[in-house]
């Protein structure tokens, strides 16, 4: 009796631990599936990159490509702008060596260089004729390099900015736009062709808060009204009277003429509003262009183009490129650069061109892609425009005053990010009528001016 | 209520009337909230320009698109690993929570160790610091030990975040047990094992059903640690979904095409456990 009650028992523990073995096995094994850490395979990248629609054509291409030519196998992650940035300065600062190459722009370029988060590329750019650095747009190739002169990424796609707008609408209302606007000219035609058709407003600009939303279009508009956000020897001129007038032509332009919702829109919904007919006028990065001019674009061929808006100054584009940068931490540095020879090199714009359509090459980085005659045959009427606006940037010298540090549409220091987006937020205030461009000013030349009381010293 | 024998018939109808508005009300406000969720299903099925427009056009023509592009991948592999990610970590969690906090539970409410109430409490004070505060380190702790993008380690943080919950739950379902049933089980000759698998686990299985729901919807929704800590290959499917947007372009169908397939497994899971779960969450019926 004894034994089977004590038997008993002992059979029911053995089980149970079985089960609990057997669940904590399954756990494992399940834990283990996806697991195993980082890729070490020497025959593949890990890439980080935005998800701008380029980048997705990228993705599309590369296995059929890239993988099938030189056997090296590429792992993306593809996060939306604000994500991307801030996983890259986390994994770059920390030097991890998570991703191999990432998609970094002209404003980090310069500050994770002398950070030494970023391999130099130089020596790679040598020994890769191919490649043919000096094709590279001058401005692009410039606003790359680290202030010790080396090569620290390259180019994807590149851009300015240009106003863009409907001929068939102006031509309707009769009015002719110039080559070369001043802004107080494409003011008065935004508001002759304000209602144009029916739903349809004047000129859509980004309010959308954020230095690389609402602050980037402000900022070229405050440079050409002669304003600047620091002197050159760190005095903040948030509140000098002609950054004050810029803002207030510029929220003035929108609130009068402007899209609905305008404190609240940015690049996507401007994009949106054009494509849809709701604006008449755009003033945005001429990277739009190949979207706007893309099969199936209710307005394809509908569009003209014209240089930035200028007041004081010659010119008033802004320069962006998203560019390939290589973490110094990687071990793979050798494939890295294979892949950035062979995403930013000639051979890939012609693949986008052969197989995606010519409207969607990552251009604005070589001259041979506007020398090209297939793009210039079929990717529409933009192409010069880019190429003008691009070509004519000046990031060391944007505005009628010496700068203490590069960048048209941004201050290139670190702490902008996070000024840009606060001025950024009490202009967008402005915008929607919750304070005047003064008080969104005043208060911003105290948060400015805590940034340059730094740089002073 | 002593009228209810009396005249049964000549009470139905007045009841029924006075009743109306709360019907009216009820399915009103479950509109409200399913709306939301019938948007989304509904702009899924729309074509990028359609999805996007302002007023929305609601009767845009269908189209299976968003989806394709989703199964399609943005280019590489697809959802399959993200979703596969998720689901053992996920599984994988919950599982080992349940195998930690019954017994744990079991030490708190059938026979309670002493000082049971400052246990309790201990454990819910590991919820107390609020999650993002402790995000640095542990990306730290992960680093250095090369744990970084590896879906075993968010298996186990996935764990320890759920574990406080489901002890706290599963007490409270333990302690609904009633000590009779427990006292003839041993009086019986059931052993501890035994009476746990035949007695408690029976009665208590409704509770374990909705503990199991509860950890396992909210490791599967998790997005703060599984955006930091992961990369490559251990990404998971909400943090996959957050990259179809962009700044550039269209993305709205694609998004909510994206966010019905990463809602579904959550869905089926609740549907599943339905009866269970109305069983657990009024729980007290065994008395």
């Amino acid at each position: 009796m004894l034994g089977r009650e004590e038997g008993k028992p002992m059979r029911s523990h053995l089980r149970f631990a079985a089960a609990v073995a057997a669940a904590g096995l399954t756990a494992a094994a399940c834990s283990g599936a996806g697991g195993g850490g980082s890729s070490d395979d020497a025959q593949s990248i890990n890439v980080l990159m935005v998800n701008n629609p380029q980048m997705v054509d990228l993705q599309k291409l590369t296995a059929d490509n890239f993988t099938r030519d030189t056997g090296i196998t590429v792992n993306f992650t593809v996060l939306p702008e604000n994500d991307v940035r801030d996983k890259i300065s986390q994994d770059f600062s920390s030097q991890s060596g998570q991703y191999d190459v990432a998609t970094i722009s002209n404003y980090e370029t310069p500050i994770y260089a002398k950070n030494q988060w970023l391999a130099p590329l130089d020596d790679y750019v040598e020994g890769d004729p191919a490649f043919d650095q000096a094709d590279i747009l001058p401005p692009i190739a410039e606003s790359l390099k680290a202030e010790d002169g080396k090569i620290y990424a390259e180019p994807f796609y590149g851009e300015a900015s240009m106003l863009m707008y409907r001929k068939d609408v102006l031509e309707a209302k009769g009015v002719r736009m110039p080559a070369k606007p001043t802004w107080q000219q494409v003011a008065d035609i935004a508001a002759r062709v304000d209602g144009a058709e029916a739903g349809m407003k004047g000129i859509c600009l980004r309010g959308l808060p954020g230095w690389g939303e609402l602050m980037a279009p402000l900022t070229t508009v405050v440079n050409t009204f002669g304003g600047t956000w620091f002197t050159e020897d760190w005095q903040a001129r948030l509140n000098s009277p002609e950054f004050k007038e810029a803002t207030n032509f510029y929220v003035d332009l929108v609130r009068e003429h402007g899209q609905p919702g305008a404190a609240q829109s940015g690049f996507a919904e401007c994009l949106n509003s054009m494509t849809q007919s709701k604006v008449a006028m755009w003033y945005d990065a001429t990277s739009a262009a190949g979207q706007l001019e893309a099969d199936g674009s209710p307005v394809k061929g509908k569009l003209g183009y014209a240089q930035a808006p200028t007041v004081r100054t010659e010119a008033s584009q802004w320069l962006y490129t998203w560019a390939f940068g290589v973490q110094k931490a990687s071990r793979k540095q050798d494939a890295a650069w294979k892949f950035i020879s062979w995403a930013s090199g000639k051979g890939y714009e012609e693949l986008v061109g052969d197989t995606q359509g010519w409207a969607k090459v990552p251009d604005g980085k070589r001259s041979s892609t506007y020398a090209n005659p297939d793009y210039l045959a079929k990717g529409g009427s933009f192409a010069k425009s880019v190429e003008e606006a691009i070509k004519g940037a000046k990031p060391d010298d944007p505005g009628v005053q010496r700068r203490p540090a590069p960048g048209i549409q941004f201050v290139g220091i670190p702490e902008f990010t996070d000024l840009g987006t606060q001025v950024s937020q009490r202009v967008s205030a402005a915008i929607a009528g919750g304070k005047t461009v003064d008080e969104a000013l005043e208060e911003s030349q105290g948060l400015a001016e805590k940034v340059a009381e730094k740089y002073r010293k | 209520m002593s009228t209810t024998t009396a005249e049964p018939a000549a009470r139905a109808n007045p009841t029924r009337r006075a009743w109306r508005p709360w019907g009216v009300i009820a399915w009103a406000s479950a509109l409200v909230f399913a709306a939301p969720v019938l948007w989304m299903v509904l702009t899924s099925l729309h074509s990028e320009p359609d999805a996007a427009t302002n007023p929305p056009s609601l009767l845009a023509p269908l189209t299976l698109d968003g989806y394709a592009d989703f199964f399609g991948g943005i280019g590489g592999a697809g959802p399959w690993p993200p979703l596969v990610n998720s689901f053992s970590a996920s599984i994988g969690s919950t599982v080992i929570v349940l195998l930690l906090a019954i017994p744990a539970a079991y030490a708190l409410s059938i026979k309670p160790v002493e000082r049971w109430t400052d246990v309790l409490f201990f454990f819910l004070s590991t919820k107390m610091l609020p999650v993002v505060a402790g995000l640095l380190p542990i990306y730290l702790v992960a680093q250095f030990s090369g744990m970084l993008d590896n879906i075993s380690f968010l298996t186990l943080l996935y764990t320890s975040m759920n574990l406080p919950i489901a002890v706290w739950l599963m007490r409270s379902f333990l302690a609904e047990v009633p000590r009779e049933i427990l006292e003839a089980a041993a009086i019986d000759g059931a052993g501890l094992i035994t009476t746990l698998r035949r007695v408690v686990a029976p009665i208590a299985m409704p509770g374990i059903a909705a503990t199991a729901l509860i950890c396992f919807i909210f490791s599967w929704n998790e997005l703060l640690f599984a955006r930091v800590l992961t990369g490559v290959v251990a990404g998971t499917a909400p943090v996959y979904l957050t990259g179809f947007v962009t700044s550039q372009g269209l993305f709205l169908a694609k998004v909510c095409a994206a966010a019905v397939v990463v809602s579904l497994p959550v869905l089926i899971a609740g549907f599943a456990a339905q009866d269970k779960l109305v069983q657990g969450l009024s729980l007290g019926a065994v008395k």
